[in-house]
């Protein structure tokens, strides 16, 4: 029993820091920007695919496989940092006055057009990328062996949250991106370059989501259709965690990959909809998620 | 019981597509049909926008609709449609109801994310219970009509009639709420939910009250779907079904209880046309429609018509 426990814990950590990697983006881009961003699952496939190729690649020229990580890293964020920005600064910026539910369903829109865009450049058979995770071997644990895969990315989750915190907390440029946060109008007043900040965002979080998909591909058989459910995933997260909140998506991520992996360990048909049913019980004690900022009403 | 000029109109329109019926090829009167059942979902979704909510999991009820009537159907051979339509829309609006209760107390993102939570939470229900085959859904029996089990060429004239009754129904009913005090209170929540509560009008209540409806007439749209096509799967509670469903909504505006059938008719017709010219971009096209119309025609299909009206007066 005590074995089986500590399985699901270890799978737990491990959804966990997938779940966090997936939806901090996302996170980022709301708290910022105040968007839901529907493409979010798109940016994910496009580094899942940006992946495929690298490593395609990698391998085939037999370049050192220690630094495939690193080529991973850096070909995700270059890969949201070019798209995301275009999309931002193309369609979404002449959005900004109108509703939030207008510039929700504008990114819908760019979800369903990158979904076949990324069709069109891949095409639709699946690629398989295991080298990146066959590379790393195995670690044993408590007379178990799962893959160093695992460490990789409970790594990278812990990474990309520390420096987000980092960044924002102690750079000069975390700190205008806070005040906006705050108080888009204001801060505008006070000489801050709000476009320039929300260009950076988007980018920002569509560099993460990526960041997320390639380091998911070598994982999983990268196929059409894999952002279609990182999207409801992230968005469960995120609003569990509270909108925009940082340390709230840490803490739903966790919350989320344990229950999820408790179920699929002991209760394998509840295993597909426990995330949502823990959305649903958490909106219903908490109406804006975990960690939520008070909200002035304005009459 | 006096009949306006829309409803009175639109009445006009089913009639004459149902008498040509004999004469429209057999995949357009299946296509109308389906048209008919994503325009009862989107009179409830409209309802929403109205009030300046948007609904990320509709398909929710419509997914419920079908799966009533094909358990129906199918476990207690109950093939009649009249009972199975009515059965899927009391199904969708109990749903409704009972989910109101929490649903009806959120708004902007948070309505949109919890009712796609619901979804999705029915999504994975479906498609983990083997008995109801999984992923793949079952098919559902033909249905009969007032007793009568059409002959195979008739089968889809007799659903389209069927599914236009519950069609000028459901658009009687909503319109008069529109046209009465409760719909305009839709549009003052929108505007200003604080300002309406000091009017002495609950904004939560009329919000579970357009839930219901809104259950009842996906439940329908759900029902006459699957009575259409035979074969019903959990892919209908799926987030991406209401994502096409909150396209028609734009598609077809807000303005009049017809605006969601016509913009069901517009999704009908391009999904078909991009469907079998280019199968693997025709999302693509679907999006690129879906920006073209924020841009260009930013209140829908149905603000032309007022355009023109405008001109001529």
């Amino acid at each position: 029993m005590l074995d089986k426990l500590l399985i699901v814990l270890i799978d737990g950590i491990n959804y966990s820091s997938w779940l966090f990697l997936a939806a901090v983006g996302l996170t980022l881009i709301y708290g910022v920007m105040k968007i839901v961003n529907v493409a979010h699952g798109s940016f994910y496939a496009l580094g899942a695919y940006v992946a495929a190729s690298v490593v395609g690649v990698w391998t085939a020229n037999d370049f050192p496989p220690m630094l495939s990580y690193l080529a991973l890293l850096i070909a995700a964020i270059v890969a949201g940092f070019t798209v995301g920005p275009i999309i931002e600064r193309v369609l979404l910026r002449y959005q900004y006055e109108k509703d939030e539910i207008v510039i929700l369903l504008m990114t819908y829109a760019v979800f369903l057009v990158m979904e076949d865009l990324l069709k069109l450049v891949w095409g639709v058979d699946p690629y398989f990328i295991i080298e990146p995770f066959a590379y790393l071997g195995n670690f044993e644990f408590a007379g178990m062996t799962y893959p160093n895969y695992y460490l990789l990315m409970a790594g990278l989750a812990v990474l990309v949250g520390t420096s987000l915190m980092l960044f924002l907390k102690k750079t000069h440029f975390g700190r205008l991106l806070v005040s906006v946060i705050h108080d888009r109008e204001v801060s505008a007043a006070m000489g801050i370059n709000v476009g320039k900040i929300f260009v950076l965002t988007f980018g920002a979080g569509c560099a993460l989501a990526a960041i997320a998909g390639a380091f998911t591909a070598p994982t999983i058989s990268v196929v059409p259709g894999i952002g279609v459910e990182v999207i409801v995933l992230s968005f469960a997260v995120v609003i569990t965690g509270g909108l925009g909140s940082l340390p709230g998506v840490a803490l739903a991520a966790i919350i989320m990959g344990l229950v999820r992996s408790f179920c699929v360990h002991f209760i394998p048909q509840f295993e597909l909809f426990v995330i949502f049913s823990v959305m649903a019980l958490v909106l219903a004690f908490r109406p804006r998620g975990l960690f939520s900022l008070a909200e002035a009403r304005k009459i | 019981m006096s009949f306006d000029k829309t409803i009175r109109r639109l009445a006009l329109a089913l009639i004459l597509i149902l008498a040509a019926s004999p004469f429209i090829p057999q995949w357009a009167l299946f296509m109308l049909t389906i048209v008919g059942g994503n325009g009862l979902v989107v009179l409830g979704l409209m309802l929403f926008l109205r009030a300046g909510l948007i609904s990320f999991g509709q398909a929710l009820f419509y997914c419920a609709g079908a799966y009533t009537t094909g358990l129906l159907a199918l476990k207690f051979n109950l093939t009649e449609m009249t009972l199975l339509i009515v059965a899927s829309g009391f199904a969708g609006g109990l749903i409704a109801y009972l989910l109101g209760f929490l649903v009806a107390r959120y708004r902007g993102i948070f309505f949109g994310l919890l009712s796609l939570a619901f979804s999705m939470i029915l999504y994975g229900l479906l498609a983990k219970t083997e008995a109801l085959g999984s992923t793949d859904g079952f098919n559902v029996p033909a249905v009969t009509v007032f007793g009568w089990l059409p002959e195979s060429d008739m089968t889809r004239s007799a659903v389209l009639g069927m599914a236009f009754v519950v069609i000028l129904i459901s658009t009687s009913f909503v319109n008069a709420l529109l046209k009465g005090p409760r719909g305009l209170l839709l549009t003052a929540i929108r505007d200003n939910e604080i300002r309406t509560e000091y009017m002495g009008a609950s904004a939560k209540r009329t919000i579970h009250l357009i839930y219901v409806i809104a259950g009842v007439t996906s439940g329908f749209g759900g029902a006459i779907a699957a009575s259409a096509v035979g074969h019903i799967d959990p892919t209908m509670s799926f987030w991406t079904t209401s994502g096409e469903l909150i396209f028609i909504t734009i598609l077809g505006g807000i303005g009049n209880v017809v605006a969601p059938f016509i913009g069901a008719l517009v999704f009908g017709i391009i999904h078909t046309i991009a469907f079998s010219y280019s199968p693997n971009t025709w999302q693509m096209v679907i999006g690129l429609s879906l920006i073209f119309v924020m841009l260009v025609l930013p209140n829908g299909l149905w603000s032309l018509h007022e355009k023109f009206r405008k001109v001529k007066a």
